[in-house]
């Protein structure tokens, strides 16, 4: 028999906030999570992008020190996210051979890879901390998260760019309904504001260069988007099956219905114009929930606020829904959040979980004048969206022609 | 001018608290690093280099597994110090 599975808990820490309750009201009040960087590296290498959106509470702030020195800030940023979405499910008790985490990133460690390869080049190999190999493996994350919370039933690590925690999601369905997992802890986090990525992603030109207004840089589906904007931080969400959670009368936030990842072959990075991978993905999620497209109310789109991405992702929809994607309440999170590679997708299919929750779509921000090519009903201010049973989908596409979407409908 | 033993081992208990978060009073001299501290082998090898520089000794690899208690680390670095 294939099990239903639903939401039991969230956790975040993003430019936003440093938890979920800050980050969604600071999403509804509009507000921006760039900011320009305030570190000496930033005019030391002469970077051409001089702004991301930084988390909003440090790591070092909630963590020990003890327990940061051993982790990569992007560990750093999973733990606390997952212990927030853990302690938001009532911590479950479920049977350890049962419990797994589905966690992603989208680059890894980089910060200690460059850090030990700085200590190396100055101090020699004596230096290089035993920890290096630990904190840089991309599966470190996943790996502290199922240490803290003593998860036996296996831990991976989905990597595709900015998929990977939209997959990692999707590859906790089919465990979860086959019945031999309980529960999953499933997410990603990115910690890349660094200045490798940034001069790496500035030279092939994905990042806004709007340096002198920072808060504005992220807008997706404006004609005057001109790149991504860099975020960091980490979202997790519990996962479990109905049964499960109803055993142990833990709230539910909604139910995962589908989960789907298909692949391009198209381009390393650039998007299939024709959007035929991401449209696949995006039926295929539906496919999956028994759905038909009339029954999607709201979309958190990946929208990094490239040029090209935001049309291509807008071809695939309107493929996809025709002329029922005129009635779907659209949002396009990043515009506040900046892009966290690893970690968006977690957090946008938080966002789309509490729209779905509360009813509400949260809006858009820097949408000052909408594409003409891009027609599609962009939420710019809190929209409510319908009572009864809705759907909502959340999309991830990544470099390497990855696609990953999520669908959730509402619960009761 | 070399540091006496007690002063080794204050340098020392702040290393291991640094990396561990164990209380510098617990840093003893007839404590174990692994069965009464409970520090493994990487954090061991932290706190070794770590002691290196403060003390600006060396202490070879091999010497590591002989380093049993903190007592065994402190008359190792107060004598490489001569």
């Amino acid at each position: 028999m294939s099990h239903k599975i639903v939401v039991t808990g969230v956790g975040a820490t993003t430019p936003l906030g440093g938890d979920v309750q800050s980050t969604w009201r600071a999403l509804l009040a509009g507000e921006s999570g760039i900011s320009t960087i305030e570190a000496d590296w930033v005019s030391g290498y002469e970077l051409p992008v001089t702004f991301a959106g930084q988390a909003k509470v440090a790591a070092s702030e909630v963590l020990t020190p003890q327990e940061a020195k051993r982790l990569d800030p992007s560990s750093q940023f999973a733990l606390i996210a997952a212990r927030e979405a853990w302690a938001d499910a009532g911590s479950p008790e479920v049977e350890p051979e049962r419990l797994a985490v589905e966690y992603a990133t989208g680059i890894g460690g980089v910060w200690t890879l460059l850090d030990a390869f700085e200590t190396l080049k100055e101090r020699g190999p004596r230096r290089v901390l035993p920890m290096t190999i630990p904190m840089l493996m991309p599966n470190g994350p996943a790996a502290a998260i199922g240490m803290d919370i003593a998860a036996r039933g296996g831990v991976r690590t989905a990597v595709s760019a900015c998929a990977s925690s939209t997959e990692a999601i999707a590859n906790a369905i089919t465990r979860l309904q086959s019945g031999e997992i309980d529960v999953v802890v499933a997410g990603g986090c990115e910690s890349g504001i660094h200045p490798l990525p940034i001069a790496a992603f500035a030279a092939m030109h994905a990042l806004s260069r709007n340096n002198e207004n920072p808060a504005g840089a992220s807008r997706p589906y404006d004609t005057a988007r001109d790149g991504f904007v860099m975020g960091e931080g980490a979202g997790a969400m519990v996962l479990e099956t109905e049964e499960h959670a109803l055993a142990r009368g833990a709230k539910i936030y909604a139910e995962l219905v589908g989960g789907s990842v298909t692949s391009d072959a198209h381009h390393i990075t650039a998007p299939d114009p024709e959007g035929t991978g991401a449209a696949r993905a995006v039926l295929a999620a539906l496919k999956q929930a028994n759905a038909r497209i009339e029954d999607v109310v709201h979309i958190n789109a990946h929208a990094t606020s490239t040029p090209v991405g935001d049309i291509a992702e807008y071809t695939a929809l309107r493929r996809v829904f025709g002329e029922h994607l005129d009635k779907i309440a659209v949002s396009a999170t990043k515009s506040s959040t900046g892009h966290l590679l690893g970690g968006a997708g977690a957090i946008e299919a938080i966002f789309t979980v509490l729209a779905l929750r509360e009813r509400t779509a949260p809006p858009t921000i820097n949408l000052e004048h909408q594409d003409p090519a891009i027609l599609l009903d962009v939420v710019v201010s809190p929209r409510k969206l319908p009572d009864g049973p809705i759907l909502a989908i959340s999309n991830s596409f990544g470099f390497g022609g990855h696609n990953a979407v999520v669908a959730f409908r509402s619960y009761n | 001018m070399a540091l006496s033993q007690s002063e080794v081992l204050a340098g020392l208990a702040e290393i291991v608290n640094d990396e561990t978060g164990i209380a510098t009073e617990a840093v003893q001299l007839d404590k174990s690093f692994t069965d009464d501290l409970d520090i493994d082998s990487i954090s061991m090898m932290t706190i070794v280099v770590n002691a290196e520089d403060k003390f600006g000794v060396k202490i070879p690899d091999e010497e590591v597994k002989n380093l049993i208690t903190v007592g065994d680390a402190v008359n190792f670095i107060t004598a490489a110090q001569g």
